[in-house]
């Protein structure tokens, strides 16, 4: 694991947004070999989508050979309804970029036959060849997507019943009225994720400390689904000062050190 | 045309870099137009998988709605109440020039005139109407919604500028019967200016309404309750509140007592039109009214046939008139006899005199006249699926170009 330590929000989310223009130029995408990226929603993700729609709008960025696959999306909620997660993704990030519509994958929470949907959405992620990037953010019950505490550290995309922990944090979303908030979502599983290339997690605040303490310096654990990526071979955890308020000094320490070389080695792509 | 075609395969128009009248404020958006109509990008990206063929770069400016005028009485030597050999040709004549002002839609105003008049102008426009770009409007002018009739059914003692001979009263009959008999129709007729104090005006407001032309009160002596009984009976409009009617009074504050009146029936409201040119209502007075019932608040031009002409004498109706700089007087009196503002100084000037904000402004003389006319789903918004009939325009509301059906059909 790479734990990258920033002084605040904006200087993370402007870390985390660089990690994946730079992964996309080095990449070099064309018609025939797509670059794949796994996307997020909610607060933390939002001032790191305004960064890349700032180096899309300079001209160092283009989406055009991109294709991108959302990691959820609620059941039931309207499309059309200014707090799914399609909306989200139109007005945040879609409509400011130049990606091709026909690339942007999102789970249609108003599926008629909802496991198909899953099962098209795993398919549709084959088809693409796997992704190469899946940038996800963490609940403060130490979720990835919406696998929930007690999901299973290997399970694909399909239907989840959200935890009480997830429906309070998202009531803010829906005018603090908890019985507007969605009980059901369409998720990627922690073994989709697990599948990705490469992992970024984006995690800021100290709300989401005692999460992060918990998806790195204990075991993994099906409680606090993030944990299972220290199975992965390639994971960036990418924090602001207080989401490592719960962790060890020690460690802190040691991945600040790697962390300044870390920063050398990205500032020379500019 | 780049989608999956599942909707459809017309072109779509995207203007980027401009300021949106969106939700009563001005909008950072983009503003897509398909088939002539506001377009749901995100419906178009999610749904049809498509996005724009081309983009417009609007430099910066304000895109609001296209301004509709409920009463012109015509223009540039054309009097839409001097018929011609072809009152149509007149008509399209000046729906042509307004597009200069911002104007995209506008109903044609009589004023007072006698019944050959009227059956003349109203049988060739109902030839004219039939014909589906002379309504909605496109590069050869402004659509027309329908004719104002400002008249005959008025009172004598406020009759302004209309000539006094063919002035008329409803009879005993009661119903539409007389209107039928002086217009010779109603078809093509949005809105009857009439006067509710004269008997058996009742019936004739209530059947008006019903057949859903909108009636407007003005050139009357009516008082307050006279004036709230016409509004029970479906009355929605005032024709240039302050002019032609009696002065607000504070034991009976008139026909201008409508703006506060606690007697509009629910869900209805009470619009009046104001003439704001600088002349025909002192600034504090048109504060008085906007204050008072900002919503209702609908600009209009009531500009007469020497709008856009020279100084000097020139007929309008059956009278003639005398321009003086930005006034135009009933030749040899001091009685206004309508204005030769533009629509799009009127606007300007009623931002400045209310201190209103922009977009307010800019709804006066879009939103409200369109909710008056009982179209503003279609019109007067930029909502999806209104028609993208649009001003561009800078901060200080200069017009740059004007668009109907997201067709350019003006440019500075």
């Amino acid at each position: 694991m790479r734990l990258v330590i920033l002084e605040d929000y904006d200087l993370a989310s402007e870390w985390a947004a660089k990690y994946i223009r730079n992964r996309i130029i080095t990449f070099r995408p064309t018609a025939q070999r797509y670059f794949t990226l796994g996307l997020p929603t909610g607060s933390t993700p939002y001032a790191c989508y305004k960064k890349l729609i700032e180096y899309h709008k300079s001209g160092d960025l283009s989406f055009k050979y991109v294709k991108t696959f959302n990691m959820d999306e609620y059941v039931g909620l309207p499309r059309a309804h200014p707090e799914s997660y399609h909306s989200y993704m139109w007005n945040n990030f879609f409509k400011h970029v130049d990606i091709d519509p026909a690339n942007a994958h999102i789970l249609d929470g108003n599926a008629q036959d909802l496991e198909a949907e899953c099962a098209v959405f795993e398919k549709d992620i084959a088809d693409a060849g796997g992704i190469d990037l899946f940038v996800g953010g963490i609940g403060p019950d130490g979720h990835i997507a919406f696998n929930e505490p007690g999901s299973s550290l290997v399970s694909r995309t399909r239907v989840k019943t959200l935890a009480k922990d997830t429906i309070v944090a998202n009531a803010r979303f829906f005018g603090h009225d908890l019985s507007k908030v969605p009980t059901m979502a369409l998720t990627v599983g922690v073994g989709t994720v697990m599948d990705s290339r490469e992992v970024m997690i984006v995690i800021t605040g100290a709300h989401k400390a005692f999460a992060l303490y918990k998806a790195i310096e204990d075991g993994v654990n099906h409680m606090w689904t993030v944990s299972a990526f220290q199975q992965h071979p390639r994971t960036i955890f990418v924090c602001d000062e207080d989401a490592t308020l719960e962790l060890r000094v020690k460690t802190v320490k040691y991945f600040k050190g790697e962390t300044e070389t870390l920063c050398l080695v990205f500032t020379s792509y500019q | 045309m780049p989608s999956n075609g599942s909707v459809s395969d017309a072109p779509i128009t995207q203007f980027i870099n401009c300021r949106i009248l969106k939700e009563h404020t001005l909008q950072r958006e983009d503003l897509w137009v398909r088939d002539g109509r506001i377009l749901d990008p995100e419906k178009l990206f999610f749904d049809e998988q498509g996005y724009a063929d081309r983009q417009l770069d609007c430099g910066g400016a304000i895109l609001a709605p296209g301004f509709i005028d409920v009463q012109l009485n015509g223009g540039y030597g054309v009097d839409f109440s001097t018929p011609s050999e072809d009152p149509g040709a007149g008509v399209a004549f000046v729906a042509k020039k307004i597009l200069e002002h911002g104007v995209t839609s506008f109903c044609p105003t009589l004023v007072t005139s006698p019944p050959s008049v009227y059956h003349k102008v109203l049988q060739r426009f109902s030839f004219f109407t039939a014909r589906c770009e002379f309504q909605s409007g496109g590069v050869h002018g402004a659509g027309v919604l329908g004719v104002h009739l400002e008249g005959p059914f008025i009172s004598l003692e406020k009759k302004g500028a209309h000539p006094e001979q063919f002035l008329r009263t409803f009879g005993g009959s009661g119903g539409v019967n007389p209107l039928l008999e002086v217009y010779g129709g109603l078809d093509n007729v949005s809105m009857v200016t009439l006067a509710p104090e004269l008997a058996g005006s009742q019936s004739v407001v209530e059947e008006l309404s019903q057949r859903g032309v909108t009636v407007s009160l003005g050139h009357s002596v009516a008082n307050l309750s006279q004036a709230e009984e016409a509004v029970q009976q479906g009355a929605s409009f005032i024709t240039h509140l302050f002019n032609a009617m009696l002065p607000f009074h504070h034991r009976d504050p008139g026909i201008v007592g409508l703006l506060t009146s606690n007697r509009i029936p629910a869900g209805r409201s009470v619009f009046y039109g104001m003439i704001a040119d600088g002349i025909h209502t002192n600034p504090a007075a048109l504060r008085i009214a906007h204050r008072a019932h900002p919503a209702g608040l609908v600009l209009v031009t009531d500009a007469i046939m020497a709008m856009g002409l020279p100084p000097g004498r020139h007929t309008l109706g059956q009278q003639v008139i005398e321009i003086q700089g930005l006034h135009a007087y009933v030749a040899g009196t001091t009685t206004l006899s309508g204005s030769i503002a533009t629509m799009d100084m009127c606007v300007r000037h009623f931002q400045q005199a209310s201190g209103c904000s922009v977009p307010e402004a800019l709804e006066a003389a879009s939103l409200h006249p369109a909710q008056l006319l009982g179209i503003s789903h279609q019109k007067g918004s930029l909502e999806y699926g209104c028609d993208a009939d649009l001003v561009l325009m800078d901060d200080q509301m200069v017009l740059e170009a004007t668009y109907i059906s997201g067709v350019e059909v003006w440019r500075k």
